[in-house]
């Protein structure tokens, strides 16, 4: 059985792991952190979306070995330990989730482009978030929420 | 997903023996076809050979009037290098509108013209720009590599190393992608290349092909205005629960008069 080194979110972790096992997974069930979930499962929706050496990536289409020596990122890596990142505050104060099981996806890849793209236009917040589904918002809250959270990242 | 064998080579010659090595070995590129394709059992190899670890597949360069690109070069790094857009900006433009973010993150340019799915969009670039598949055995003209749908001219074995483009005159992409997975419905890529066009169609058939009606038009004419009248027979076209055979022959002509457009208006960054 392979056995795997990398950091997720900032800690050391090594495990043995089958190599059929999922990145997905191995965040899940293994290291038991829950915030990263699974929607479709057929690397359609975006749930899953963690960051892999920084860049966003659909855990679910990814094998955990692939991550081997890599720094991953999770959704509890980018909120603090009480109340919320900027971000996550838009997506409060905007109504950017109804049931929220997205948002762990949206927040994820909504980092990455304000990382890239400090003040994106709403074009660029669609084109940007084409591999997340909300099946709750219409997604117009979630534009509005991104607009505003990169804002006050920015400063 | 049944287990399998996991490996990551260096080189591009140990990937060759660790594919002999398996009874039913697979390359693994980035994973974003592969993988759901595993998850689903429709494929169960013996051994996964990852081909991430091997630096000779990574990169690209610009050498005279040639683009290379290793085949393990993402979509992402695709889109966003400055070579790129600069020696075909069409090209970069269509990396860019592959799949999604995440998707353009793991999936590369080897990875995607091995597979050949029927709504791909580089095999329309590698096939319009008139482009060489470098492999670990020989060059392929990509006029001889696309063999039907999800088939190719690669042997057993045989790994895609790399991709060569002359760099063009003109050329410029336009997709109508399918707003779910947006994968092209009709995608056309027109390139002129040392005087002469070629126009390549994915999405809408059973594989990419050439459509030589346009091409020849092209030649006399390289405006949109050319392509008035010129229709790709619907019985050679895929008809699906998202689109008929007729719908997408239209779509073939709309796309290939904005990528003429395109290309003349802003030299191909469609």
């Amino acid at each position: 059985m392979p056995k795997i080194a990398l950091s997720v979110n900032n800690e050391p972790v090594s495990h043995d792991v089958e190599g059929r096992l999922l990145l997905v997974d191995f965040i899940r069930e293994v290291l038991g952190l829950t915030g990263t979930h699974v929607g479709c499962d057929t690397s359609q929706c975006g749930a899953c979306i963690v960051h892999v050496n920084g860049l966003p990536v659909k855990s679910c289409t990814l094998l955990a070995v692939q991550a081997d020596g890599a720094d991953v990122t999770t959704i509890e890596g980018v909120s603090p330990d009480h109340g919320l990142n900027p971000l996550q505050q838009a997506f409060h104060e905007k109504h950017g989730l109804q049931c929220g099981f997205c948002t762990p996806g949206m927040v994820m890849t909504a980092m990455a482009l304000i990382e890239d793209n400090p003040d994106p236009s709403d074009a660029d917040i669609r084109h940007g978030l084409e591999g997340n589904l909300c099946r709750c918002t219409g997604y117009q809250n979630i534009v509005e929420a991104v607009r505003a959270g990169a804002k006050v990242m920015r400063g | 997903m049944q287990d399998f064998e996991y490996q990551k080579p260096k080189t591009i010659a140990e990937a060759g023996d660790a594919f002999n090595a398996q009874s039913d070995g697979s390359f693994l590129a980035g994973g974003q076809t592969l993988i759901p394709v595993l998850k689903q059992g429709l494929a169960m190899p013996s051994g996964l050979i990852d081909l991430s670890g091997i630096e000779d597949l990574q990169g690209i360069t610009v050498t005279g009037a040639s683009l290379s690109i290793g085949a393990m070069t993402t979509h992402a790094r695709v889109a966003a290098s400055p070579e790129v857009q600069k020696a075909i900006p069409a090209l970069a433009g269509l990396a860019g509108g592959i799949g999604d973010p995440q998707v353009r993150n793991r999936g590369t340019l080897g990875g995607s013209l091995a597979n050949n799915d029927p709504s791909a969009d580089y095999p329309a670039a590698v096939l319009a720009l008139s482009a060489a598949v470098v492999t670990d055995k020989r060059r392929i003209p990509a006029d001889e590599f696309f063999t039907g749908m999800f088939e190719t001219a690669l042997d057993e074995g045989e790994l895609i190393t790399g991709v060569e483009f002359p760099v063009a005159e003109r050329a410029a992409y336009a997709k109508f992608a399918n707003p779910a997975s947006r994968y092209a419905m009709a995608g056309v890529f027109v390139a002129r290349v040392d005087g002469a066009v070629r126009v390549a169609v994915t999405g809408a058939g059973p594989g990419v092909f050439r459509v030589a009606e346009m091409e020849a038009a092209l030649n006399k004419d390289f405006q949109a205005e050319a392509l008035k009248g010129i229709a790709v027979p619907e019985a050679d076209l895929l008809a699906d629960i998202h689109a008929s055979a007729g719908y997408r022959a239209h779509l073939i002509g709309v796309m290939a008069g904005r990528a003429v457009d395109a290309a003349n208006a802003n030299g191909g960054a469609a």
